[in-house]
């Protein structure tokens, strides 16, 4: 054990007082009032998915809603227009199925430099789950959505959302992940307002965000 | 109702105008106003600028001078304030002297909220044919939350045109020893509440404490201006009954 | 925290930057802006008051039990595949990371922006070093490159405008497109293709964390630009500096915490891009992360039990953008990395008050309330401002001349006797104010208040004199 680690834990007890049991503690945490809502809009009486498209387009993403068998042919005219699209493992392959023969796919088997990613024009991927209120996409970097430097690197980044993965709010959305993995919470493309605030879309990361959002029927 | 009226060590000393007017509003409303002369400062500054022990005595001769009073009434929002919030910190470690401040902080009041609140008046039977502006001092928004109680009691001065003040909520840069510690802040934030005030094109720029309406008001003079100062009280003072 | 080497005190500070036009301009420009929005995002939620409540809970909960919730977090990081490290003080938490620089063989860093790192001097000491640290957030870039300082939490480089930014780029970056104007649509591009190639590059990323879960090791960056994603993902060794005071308990705060920070920060329902990860994850990401705890201060805060509330701070800079003294003199005044009614509070306790900026600090502020008033964490910043004062006079090293003032003032103003006796003396004083009713100038230190304002004349007689000519004795 570090001396410095003794040190700031001797500070803390002199400053706050020797710690308490961890059950004490918990209990003590557990019994946090929360008065504030778990959604601002009721589930039960709101379209997320639309509220969801709403949000998303809020933050100039291009958001298109489709049924889930238009998918295939709006991935294909979503990615038309580039010249290399990289493929993450684990994504249904239905999806490409539209896809011209001759389509460059370029998947990360084996794992891309940053440089090789940098070289390739635009990514498709999943998501874990959305957030209908902030208009947000959350990727936990499983199947279907690859390793993070894929979708921060390529100019690109389309994501197809499924309806059933879009929760009302934000401490929803949470519930739904697992801690343990990575986890890249997306709501729109970059921007930065350092410049006398005036806010300019694109910086680093992809400069164009497209959503494809998925539900059984229109 | 037997109101014992606390004038604060400002207004008694250099606008005392303003406590003949608040004197003349709860007289004219059919209230008898008493002026326990044992009265003297609520500490405010003192408190304010760090200097506790100082506050400590006038806390006391506060609650011994307005101990039976079924209501105090104050032309100052921020002195209103100061008794309600942090007489009762002053007054931590002297259980007799908490227990006396508890017992006569809920009873103190700032002008606007008797009239509004306690007796419920929004006309005071003034009559004041100007066109006048109301800066909330931050005491009175924040601290004590006074509300749109001082608004509607304009609102029934006969006469009175009310205007917007543009950034109404907006400090005006007194701050108590703050104006004097740190003048040229203090002169800024007074130059936008004057230029603000100049927008709204009001004759008289109302407020409901005489420390910001004095570096308000010698800021509106020094530059030629021709808007002047007058306290809420004076205002609701103004006209004959009828 | 770096030394600002002879900052003057606040009204020295403050006395330049009020008449700075262009400063002004900018400031006033960026926080009206700011905060309009600001109003129209938390407007939005109806239980915002709520969720306030509940994030002050939840903070003061923790820092009342850190010595549970540091080592939980340790513990969780460690599982996780990560390495934790405690630094008492800045230069500790600097040479610890000069260090594992060092053991990764880098010669440069790439930065995301940490107040933290800030705090310490990282830059400095890594240069001392040998090691380059490229910042890469577009405003500490700028701050960069002009040789500048911060001066706004959220906008380091709000005092800079378009055209000054534009001729900074120009001059500075070799790899600036020819002919590169001042829009800032353009400068961005910029400021993009120049960071690009480092990025790409980069072995070593050091952050710091917007919040550190302690119940499951996971770390918390909140950002807007990409250049986050790029410091944290991209290098092999990643090395976050995080204040103690950043832990929240349990993964569930985050939907308290992320639901106040977007909206008090930067006026959106969400920020473009948020980061959280916990530890390693083999074949995506650092295979080498390091969590630098920092104290530096914060345990003397801690101790404090008026201060201590001023640790709940998320560093939305919403305080900074209320604040009537703060748009008036620029986050530079303060002489700190932590400006604003949050730096005046903050600055204070991590350093202690033996600078002159330091100790006229908690007098830097008129008390207005509106800061507290717009705290997402309920932070009462007059209350600790106005306890700070207390033991500033309390010390009695200082004030002394004010102390005799004070003393005097509170002798007369406590006794009715004595103030009605002083009030009779005072009356001659009208004689000032000749005809106007107004008095134009008044001796030192009093004049302070004439250089800019008329003093009202002393009645011919106080309302209490009135009422015992008039009344009778009172009652």
């Amino acid at each position: 054990m570090s001396a410095a680690r003794e040190e700031i834990l001797a500070r803390i007890r002199a400053a706050a007082g020797p710690a308490a049991a961890p059950a004490e503690v918990d209990a003590a945490y557990a019994a946090l009032p929360r008065p504030y809502r778990r959604a601002h809009h009721d589930p039960s009486a709101t379209d997320v998915v639309a509220l969801f498209a709403e949000r998303a387009a809020d933050y100039r993403a291009v958001v298109q809603r489709v049924t889930e068998g238009e998918l295939p042919a709006a991935v294909a005219a979503a990615v038309a227009p580039l010249a290399s699209v990289l493929i993450p493992d684990g994504l249904p392959e239905e999806w490409l199925a539209k896809l011209p023969p001759g389509a460059d796919l370029v998947r990360d088997e084996p794992p891309l430099s940053a440089t090789g990613l940098d070289q390739i024009s635009g990514v498709v991927t999943g998501c874990a789950v959305a957030i209908a209120e902030t208009g947000t996409i959350i990727l936990d970097h499983g199947p279907a959505q690859g390793r993070r430097a894929l979708t921060l690197v390529p100019d690109f980044h389309l994501v197809v959302v499924r309806a059933g993965q879009v929760a009302a709010d934000i401490a929803d959305a949470l519930a739904r992940l697992d801690p343990a993995r990575p986890h890249t919470l997306i709501s729109g493309p970059s921007a930065t307002s350092d410049i006398e605030l005036i806010r300019v879309e694109g910086v680093h990361g992809p400069r164009n965000l497209h959503i494809l959002i998925a539900s059984l029927s229109q | 109702m037997r109101i014992g009226l606390f004038v604060t060590c400002l207004t008694d000393t250099l606008f005392p105008e303003t406590g003949k007017a608040a004197v003349m509003v709860l007289e004219r409303l059919g209230h008898q106003v008493e002026f326990p002369v044992t009265q003297s400062c609520c500490g405010q500054m003192h408190f304010n600028t760090g200097y506790r022990r100082e506050a400590v005595p006038m806390v006391r001769g506060f609650a011994a001078a307005f101990a039976g009073y079924e209501a105090i009434v104050t032309p100052s929002a921020s002195c209103a304030a100061m008794v309600r919030e942090y007489h009762p910190v002053l007054a931590e470690g002297d259980a007799r002297l908490a227990g006396d401040v508890a017992s006569i902080t809920p009873r103190v009041y700032d002008l606007s909220t008797f009239l509004t609140g306690v007796l419920g008046v929004t006309d005071v039977g003034a009559y004041f044919p100007h066109r006048v502006t109301y800066h909330p001092t931050c005491h009175s928004l924040r601290l004590l939350r006074v509300g749109d109680a001082p608004l509607r009691l304009l609102r029934g001065v006969r006469g009175l045109e009310l205007v917007d003040l543009p950034d109404a909520e907006t400090c005006c840069g007194f701050g108590g020893t703050f104006a004097v510690k740190n003048p040229d802040v203090s002169a800024a934030m007074c130059a936008d509440k004057v230029a603000a005030i100049r927008q709204s094109r009001a004759e008289v720029v109302c407020a409901g404490d005489n420390s910001c309406l004095m570096h308000i008001g010698g800021a509106l003079s020094r530059m030629r201006t021709g808007v002047r100062t007058m306290h809420l009280a004076e205002i609701l003072a103004s006209g004959d009954a009828a | 925290m770096p030394t600002y080497l002879g900052m003057p005190a606040f009204p020295q500070a403050a006395k330049k930057a009020v008449a700075d036009s262009q400063l002004r301009r900018n400031l006033t420009h960026a926080t009206t802006a700011i905060r309009t929005k600001r109003a129209k995002a938390v407007g939005e939620l109806d239980d915002w008051e709520q969720l306030r409540q509940t994030a002050k809970a939840i903070k003061d909960h923790t820092l009342a039990n850190l010595g549970t919730y540091l080592p939980r977090l340790e513990e969780n990081v460690t599982k996780a595949g990560g390495r934790v490290h405690w630094a008492r003080d800045a230069a500790e938490a600097n040479a610890i990371v000069t260090d594992l620089v060092r053991q990764a063989g880098a010669d440069k860093v790439v930065k995301v922006k940490s107040m933290a790192t800030q705090e310490t001097g990282l830059n400095e000491a890594l240069a001392a070093a040998g090691i380059a640290a490229i910042e890469t957030d577009l405003a500490e870039l700028i701050v960069q490159l002009g040789h500048d300082r911060p001066s706004h939490i959220l906008v380091p480089a709000i005092h800079r405008n378009r055209a000054e930014i534009g001729e900074l780029f120009r001059r500075t970056m070799d790899d600036a497109p020819a002919g590169l104007t001042d829009d800032p649509p353009r400068l961005t591009a910029a400021a993009r293709q120049h960071l690009r190639s480092e990025f790409l590059a980069a072995t070593v990323g050091i952050s710091g964390a917007n919040f550190a879960i302690a119940g499951t090791g996971s770390l918390v960056v909140v950002e807007s630009e990409g250049n986050g994603r790029m410091c944290l993902t991209l290098p092999d060794t990643l090395i976050s500096v995080v204040g103690i005071e950043k832990v929240l308990p349990s993964w569930r705060d985050l939907e308290v915490f992320l639901a106040l920070l977007p909206r008090s920060s930067t006026a959106e329902r969400m920020n473009p891009y948020t980061t959280i990860w916990s530890g390693v994850t083999p074949g995506d990401g650092p295979q080498d992360f390091h969590l630098v705890l920092l104290d530096n201060g914060r345990t003397d805060t801690l101790a404090d039990a008026t201060g201590r509330q001023a640790l709940r701070c998320i560093r939305c800079s919403a305080c900074l953008n209320v604040c009537p003294v703060y748009e008036r003199t620029g986050g530079h005044a303060y002489g700190s990395p932590y400006p604003g009614p949050i730096g005046a509070i903050l600055s204070p306790q991590l350093r202690g008050v033996g600078s002159a900026i330091d100790a006229s600090l908690p007098f830097a502020s008129s008390l207005c309330g509106a800061c507290y008033e717009v705290c997402p964490v309920a932070i009462n910043i007059p209350e600790v401002l106005v306890e700070q004062r207390a033991r500033s006079v309390a010390d009695g090293q200082k004030h002394y001349s004010e102390r005799i003032v004070f003393g005097a003032s509170g002798y007369v103003l406590r006794s009715p006797r004595r103030l009605a006796a002083a009030q009779r003396v005072a009356s001659f004083g009208r004689h000032l104010a000749g005809r106007s009713g107004r008095i134009r100038r008044l001796p030192p230190p009093l004049s302070a208040w004439t250089d800019t304002r008329d003093a009202p004349a002393p009645p011919p007689e106080s309302f209490r004199a009135w009422w015992a000519r008039t009344r009778g004795t009172g009652q």
